[in-house]
């Protein structure tokens, strides 16, 4: 079995058999984080460049654990201790990585379509760690991963997907994702946070969260991005929280056995309160990390091949 | 498109399982006994294999043995060589092999790649004491200085030839055939 794909660059264009594959192999990766050794030999002697063009703690530590724990050798670039302040431009930056050789380039982008720039330009395979508010197709299949876990299915299921959906990339990889494997998806913002005919995503719409969320198996909360916001989207932050917190009331609207998942970081006391993201009885937000450095396990272990 | 590969059954239902009897004998008694024994099949063929001499070697001594599952696909040496990847397979081994005397078992023994492969997969889970090495079948051809501790049947072969294990648990009948090449 193997993956037919260079590069993994979005949900958009992976299939679901190729989504079933990535999901079963990191579910036999999970295992070798809990070894007293963790690590495998696998990629040995390859060669990883995490690329950060963005700040980012969960999705570049996963990427470097889970080549490490294949044996590759991860290297980590950040732009602010890169030629990027000396002025160089992605592609000259990204020509000088590929005459180093490595076998893949991890980049995370502000700049949408980053890493399909990148992907036309060098012979590596590319993983898209997240560009603008286009896809981060990493944290959705750790997502989708972590569903599959604790619900044993995708298909049939209502997620309810809430917060800032039009600065998120992960509600958009997680829409086409999820969408593909047969769950019905309902979004819900502030008509601020919506992008214009979302609908077409096939997706259903509220402004309330309340009405999102009830009846819901799966429930995703997304952080308020203050960083990407440039125009202020809502009055005031204690206000969007009475609106769309998702709390110990109206989470009784959702379904008894209902998870609570958010891509981190929190903003404890938004989006959020305290009380869900800390209940272990729904909050699955510590089990996606970890299936995070499952999943890029077995991104890397697929995308890695040998010579023809 | 008629090709006709001409195929041999070299051992029966029957075969199979006299030879899985003696093997569990024979463990028994170099061990002297169950105890810190514990059993690992490599996956997919010797993990079956593992299951049945379970349960024959607690019908002949009072107590079972752990059985761990080991899929060496993470410790191939060609697996960077190729663009084919076999499909991961689950690792189980759900209990600490630090001092334990571990019987890896798989169906066929060829050039020992396999067993190099699941012996360094074993090492990383803990100090096992001693590991020691049952087939089904031993087809020579080795590559490596590795040889079985317990041998079904030693089956002379050609290398053009496959030799498979078909069992009931993956193929519904217990037979060994060798199949010759085109």
């Amino acid at each position: 079995m193997k993956l037919e794909k260079k590069d993994i660059l979005g949900m958009q264009d992976l299939s679901v058999d190729e989504i079933n594959l990535i999901l079963e192999t990191a579910e036999s990766f999970l295992e070798i984080s809990t070894r007293e050794i963790k690590k495998v030999p696998t990629l040995r002697g390859k060669t990883i460049i995490n690329l950060f063009f963005e700040a980012s703690t969960r999705t570049r530590t996963s990427f470097e654990i889970a080549g490490k724990r294949l044996s590759a050798d991860t290297i980590n670039i950040s732009s602010s201790t890169s030629s990027v302040v000396k002025g160089e431009t992605l592609i000259d930056t990204a020509r000088n990585l590929e005459a180093m050789n490595p076998d893949v380039i991890v980049i995370r982008h502000s700049a949408a379509g980053a890493p399909h720039l990148l992907s036309s330009l060098v012979k590596q395979s590319i993983i898209n760690a997240g560009d603008g508010a286009h896809e981060h197709p990493t944290q959705a299949l750790l997502d989708m991963m972590t569903i599959k876990e604790k619900k044993g299915r995708i298909s049939g299921l209502k997620i309810a997907i809430a917060g800032d959906i039009a600065h998120s990339r992960v509600a958009r990889s997680n829409i086409y994702g999820l969408t593909k494997m047969g769950a019905e998806i309902v979004v819900a913002g502030p008509a601020t946070m919506l992008p214009r005919n979302i609908e077409q995503m096939g997706v259903k719409v509220f402004n309330n969260l309340d009405d999102a969320i009830t009846g819901a198996d799966v429930v995703m909360m997304l952080r308020i991005q203050l960083e990407r916001q440039k125009q202020s989207v809502f009055p005031s932050l204690r206000e969007y929280s009475q609106h769309y917190c998702l709390n110990r009331h109206n989470i009784k609207l959702a379904k008894n056995d209902v998870i609570v998942m958010h891509p981190g970081p929190i903003n404890r006391g938004v989006e959020i309160s305290p009380d869900i993201a800390d209940d272990p009885s729904c909050s699955v937000i510590l089990n996606q990390v970890n299936n995070g450095v499952a999943v890029r396990m077995a991104l890397l272990y697929l995308l890695i091949g040998g010579h023809e | 498109m008629t090709k006709n590969k001409s195929t041999k059954i070299v051992m029966d239902k029957d075969g199979i399982d006299r030879c899985l009897t003696r093997i569990a004998y024979e463990i028994l008694e170099k061990n002297k006994g169950i105890e810190n024994l514990v059993l690992v099949g490599v996956r997919t063929g010797g993990v079956y294999l593992a299951e049945r001499l379970q349960k024959k070697i607690s019908c002949i001594e009072a107590g079972k043995i752990p059985l761990g599952i080991l899929d060496i696909t993470l410790y191939r040496d060609d697996i960077s060589a190729s663009n084919k990847k076999p499909r991961l397979g689950k690792t189980k081994i759900p209990f600490s092999l630090d001092n334990k005397k571990v019987v890896l078992i798989d169906d066929v023994l060829f050039t020992g790649r396999t067993i190099r492969a699941a012996m360094d997969a074993l090492i990383d889970f803990g100090r096992p004491k001693m590991i020691q090495l049952a087939v089904l079948i031993d087809r020579g051809h080795r590559e490596l200085p590795i040889r079985a501790d317990f041998v079904g049947k030693n089956l002379p072969s050609s290398l053009w030839e496959a030799v498979s294990v078909n069992l009931v648990e993956k193929n519904g009948v217990d037979e060994v055939v060798i199949e010759e090449g085109t």
